[in-house]
């Protein structure tokens, strides 16, 4: 199996790199269209910016590329973000391929979110086995409200959605590779779909 | 609901854990890899690695033993010790930390912190805040807080935050190393100044320590080092008890 990691410098990609690796697979980082529209699974990471994540991945092309893959891709964090219509981050248009917009945390709750908070009412084959209330890893100041293709939600302060699904997109706002043994299953489902 | 947190803490020199540390089953007791892996089963929720090694050869190593912990280790990691330039948090990042802790580098030239939660995002970059209390004012201290600045510990707080920093880890010198508990009194006023995470540091001995510093002095998390590296307080056990006192912990 073909596992690549879309590299477009954003951020931590070692460690989804590594926690594929600790499952058995070997996954490539690319920023090449080919290699990634020949892959057999994608993951779009990403932590920083959105603005600027979006600039760099305008910059490649890779923009116009990832909503017309057709295998299943995994957005992480930002990279679920940037995968939605319109992040208030640095007023950037995603990519829409989730029906949805991101906006940031307004309660009185800390900014950002750290930490390990509980994801329930999951839907999807991405959390076969997994129990409802699971912890997993989050770090975020920005979210998605509550909509038809959440696959789980988190509450902090509000419910939120905290991993999305349409067709053969998947997004997550935790972070999988970070989540103990409850993420690398999360991840090991997302390479057996 | 968010968890608070639980952060063992090791000290790094030359690739080596430093201080002593007291589990039988360790293959290798210097091996900061194994140790992290133990701590990653037993429920540690984070771990934060400080370098305090001072040779030529300090960036590459450090490098090297993050890909190690990133490659073993399936919770967050923050790396911190002589941090204090773009370059330096690049190579960090790259090589698989979550977040890296700058100290004495943010007090010296404050607009580091804008300049690295600009080119990495708020969330990776954790200022660590030694201070001590002199005549009933929290100043804060340099060079692992041996060396007192002007500079008031809640002034410097919010400066932080405004800056753009993720997070505080704010160590007590008055409490480091006493076994007495944290300074849940500063750490209380801090949260209430601040609106982002705070972990507390300094003076950890028993469970109720931990307890104390999340319901009084309403820390986020909690770091320590030699009550876990010499057995005194065995994660599980910590999470049970505090769960058993209300406190959301991760299981």
């Amino acid at each position: 199996m073909k596992v690549v990691i879309i590299n477009y410098g954003a951020g931590n990609i070692q460690s989804i790199k590594f926690a594929i690796k600790r499952l058995g697979f070997d996954a490539i980082l690319s920023d090449n269209v080919d290699e990634i529209k020949n892959a057999d699974k994608v993951i779009f990471p990403g932590v920083g910016e959105a603005s600027s994540a979006m600039k760099k991945l305008k910059s490649t092309g890779l923009d116009t590329l990832i909503p017309t893959l057709e295998q299943p891709v995994l957005g992480i964090c930002l990279g679920m973000q940037l995968m939605c219509n319109y992040c208030e981050e640095g007023d950037t248009k995603g990519l829409g391929i989730f029906d949805c917009d991101v906006v940031k945390f307004n309660n009185n709750l800390k900014v950002p979110q750290i930490g390990w908070n509980q994801i329930e009412n999951l839907k999807s084959r991405l959390f076969q086995g997994i129990k409802e209330k699971e912890h997993m890893y989050l770090v975020h100041s920005f979210y998605v409200p509550l909509n038809n293709e959440a696959i789980a939600t988190t509450n902090y302060g509000i419910t939120y959605v905290s991993a999305l699904k349409r067709n053969n997109f998947y997004g997550t706002q935790f972070h999988p590779e970070k989540s103990s043994q409850a993420g690398a299953h999360i991840l090991k489902n997302f390479l057996e779909l | 609901m968010l968890t608070k947190r639980i952060i063992p803490c090791l000290d790094i020199k030359d690739g080596r854990t430093v201080k002593g540390v007291n589990f039988v089953d360790l293959r290798d007791a210097g091996d900061p890899v194994e140790l992290a892996e133990i701590y990653a089963n037993e429920g540690a929720d984070e771990l934060v690695f400080l370098d305090i090694t001072a040779t030529e050869q300090r960036r590459k190593t450090l490098a090297e033993l993050v890909m190690h912990v990133a490659e073993k280790v399936n919770i967050p990691f923050t790396v911190g010790g002589g941090i204090s330039s773009i370059e330096d948090v690049e190579i960090l990042l790259n090589s698989g930390a979550d977040k890296v802790s700058i100290n004495s580098s943010a007090v010296k030239n404050p607009q580091l912190i804008n300049e690295l939660a600009a080119k990495f995002g708020s969330q990776c970059i954790v200022v660590a805040i030694d201070a001590k209390k002199i005549k009933g004012e929290w100043i804060v201290h340099l060079v692992g807080g041996k060396v007192p600045t002007e500079i008031k510990l809640f002034d410097w707080a919010k400066e932080v935050e405004e800056r753009g920093a993720g997070e505080i880890l704010f160590t007590s010198m008055n409490h480091d190393g006493t076994k007495n508990g944290f300074a849940n009194e500063a750490l209380a006023h801090l949260s209430s100044l601040i609106n982002i995470p705070i972990i507390a540091s300094g003076g950890a001995g028993n469970i109720q320590h931990f307890s104390d510093t999340f319901i009084i002095g309403k820390a986020d998390a909690a770091l320590a080092a030699s009550v876990f590296h010499f057995k005194e307080i065995e994660i599980k056990t910590l999470k049970n008890e505090l769960s058993k006192n209300g406190i959301a912990v991760r299981l």
